[in-house]
């Protein structure tokens, strides 16, 4: 992918994480999975809300630590970076688009998908150019300086996808991407992933939408039931 | 280095992208802010040029007044102190001065005569410092007339008008001979208002005082240094009370800026949240919030202080002219040159910028070290 080091297995190992451990409200999100994610594939994390699809795909993209288990990229234990090491991570190696696609209001679409790339420190003007290329390949070239709370929901998703390719990463991660969208905007969603997919861009989502784990183009599906696998 | 600049460059594009979300709400801000500075920089530049202008004046003036004291008031000095002083080494130049003050009460002010000793003034004639001049409508030629200490009305020729160096020391001033100076005071022959000295080497008038006052023990001498000390202890006191009228306004200032700055929306949590699961160091983002009251802060002071530089010299600090200068009704059309002092522009920014840049850092954070993952839930 554009000259970056291509992209490894990503491999979990007995991941558990709890949450207000040591609480009377403690609570355990995710039980012991090990799973092991092929590079250059579109994974789905199936299963219904609370069963832990989130929690597992935030660690897997260094937004947050397991409590105990190791999630290693390659060779590398990510579960045990630093945060200064685990943001690097995260900033190189992982793309986000959120549920709620969570772009920052008044700001335009192009400042949006800029963010990522601002703490890079690299040319200023190649960085805007790249967004614009972005928006571009999207067809948001006439949207770019509109405020993103102007944009349609299809329109703010794709600003989304854009935002999490502006620092070429290697794995796209999409919590729920078509929640919010309908079945017109979530196909055309899935075109955008089988595009990432034919440049060699592992691809990881969670969804219980089966417009989304019953699309041909994904490879592979993995079912969750309160913080398991369950095939 | 070059990618540490391009990223304080980034984010500081960010800030001013961010910032101009709430125009409304920042711009207010800036001009309550640069109100603030305006009022403190004002004073205090005001003040300052007051100092030296007076510093300026008494830089001229002669480094001993030698005053005769009866029963603890000043009275007239014989010439013949002149003599009974003796020889003072050190002294090089001694005389008596005549001037007075005179209340009119056409005008309710009042005026300062002098009899000057670098000019000849004929009998009968005046010069007038600007503000009388303009307090009565008086220009060259017109005739002023005067009641003096006897009662009777006396009329004097306006020979000339002074004009400008300092107006703060001459707008009050009328110049006249010595002759009539005694028939219009009643001043007799041989006495005068008090006697001046001068004295080359500074480090010699104390000395002189000292023997000044032993020589003379029903006399007082005042060294220039005090009066100037004086000026400064009087102007000081003047900005002090200025200072504490302001006090309110800073205050509410102070609780409204803390507010803005330390108090942090929900709004804002969420996007550190963003800012740091798309790949923001905690850093990045206090940078960001740093730049965010810098470029407010700055912004302000900048504009603040350019409006107190406008306001102070040239329009002579229009709105503190009646407290700090402290002129009855002939107020002087004071033009203060153009100065800064480095110390105080410095002691005003460490006081404007430095604590409203530092109240925007504190709660971001505590906001910035949260777990990314926030905007996953």
């Amino acid at each position: 992918m554009n000259g970056a080091p291509a992209m490894e297995v990503i491999r979990l190992q007995q991941v558990k994480k709890a949450f207000n451990q040591g609480r009377p409200n403690e609570f355990w999100a995710i039980r012991g999975v090990d799973l092991e994610l092929e590079p250059g594939r579109i994974t789905v994390l199936k299963g219904p809300s609370g069963s832990g699809k989130t929690t597992l795909l935030s660690m897997i993209g260094c937004l947050s630590r397991p409590t105990s288990g190791r999630i290693l990229l390659g060779d590398r234990i990510l579960s045990g970076l630093p945060e200064r090491f685990m943001t690097e991570e995260r900033r190189r190696t992982f793309g986000f688009i959120f549920q709620q696609f969570n772009l920052i209001k008044g700001l335009t679409a192009l400042d949006n998908v800029m963010l990522p790339g601002c703490p890079l420190g690299g040319d200023h003007r190649a960085l805007r150019q790249r967004a614009r290329e972005l928006l571009g390949r999207f067809g948001l070239e006439d949207r770019a300086a509109s405020r993103v709370e102007w944009l349609s929901g299809g329109e703010a998703q794709r600003t989304a996808i854009a935002r999490a390719l502006i620092n070429q990463p290697r794995c796209l991660i999409a919590d729920e991407p078509t929640a919010n969208l309908d079945s017109r905007l979530s196909e055309a969603f899935m075109e955008i992933v089988a595009g990432l997919r034919e440049q060699g861009m592992t691809v990881l989502l969670t969804s219980h939408d089966p417009l989304v784990y019953d699309a041909p183009v994904v490879d592979r599906v993995v079912a969750m039931h309160d913080g398991r696998v369950v095939d | 280095m070059k990618r540490l600049l391009r990223r304080q460059a980034c984010l500081l594009d960010f800030t001013l992208s961010s910032l101009a979300r709430r125009p409304g709400k920042n711009l207010g801000l800036l001009l309550v802010y640069g109100l603030i500075v305006f009022l403190l920089a004002s004073v205090m530049l005001f003040t300052d040029a007051l100092r030296s202008e007076a510093r300026q004046v008494l830089a001229r003036s002669p480094e001993i007044i030698l005053q005769r004291v009866v029963a603890g008031r000043h009275a007239l000095i014989p010439a013949g102190y002149l003599e009974r002083m003796g020889r003072i080494r050190g002294v090089t130049a001694r005389h008596g001065r005549l001037w007075g003050y005179f209340y009119d009460p056409a005008v309710q002010a009042n005026y300062t005569l002098l009899v000057p000793r670098n000019r000849r003034i004929a009998d009968g004639e005046i010069v007038v410092g600007a503000g009388i001049a303009r307090t009565r409508g008086l220009d060259r030629g017109d005739f002023l007339t005067l009641r003096g200490s006897d009662g009777t009305a006396r009329s004097f020729r306006v020979a000339e008008r002074l004009e400008g160096e300092s107006e703060l020391v001459s707008s009050d001033l009328i110049l006249l001979s010595e002759a009539d100076f005694r028939a219009f005071f009643g001043v007799p022959e041989g006495l005068y208002t008090d006697l001046v000295l001068t004295v080359r080497n500074p480090r010699e008038l104390r000395k002189v005082a000292e023997k000044l006052t032993l020589r003379l023990p029903d006399t007082r001498p005042i060294l220039r240094d005090e009066i100037l000390r004086t000026y400064d202890a009087i102007f000081g006191w003047r900005q002090g009370i200025v200072f504490v009228l302001l006090a309110g306004a800073i205050l509410a200032f102070v609780i409204f800026a803390w507010d803005k700055a330390s108090g942090l929306s929900a709004e804002e949590r969420r996007e550190i949240g963003i800012l740091k699961a798309v790949g923001w160091e905690t850093s990045d983002v206090i940078r960001m919030k740093f730049w965010e009251g810098a470029v407010i802060s700055l912004s302000a002071f900048l504009l603040g202080y350019l409006a107190a530089y406008a306001h102070v010299f040239y329009t002579s600090a229009a709105l503190f002219e009646p407290v700090l200068k402290g002129w009855a009704v002939l107020y002087p059309e004071f033009r203060p040159l153009p100065r800064v002092d480095g110390l105080q522009l410095a002691t005003l920014f460490f006081f404007t910028v430095f604590p409203y840049t530092l109240a925007t850092i504190v709660p971001i954070w505590r906001a910035a070290t949260t777990d990314p993952d926030q905007v996953m839930r």
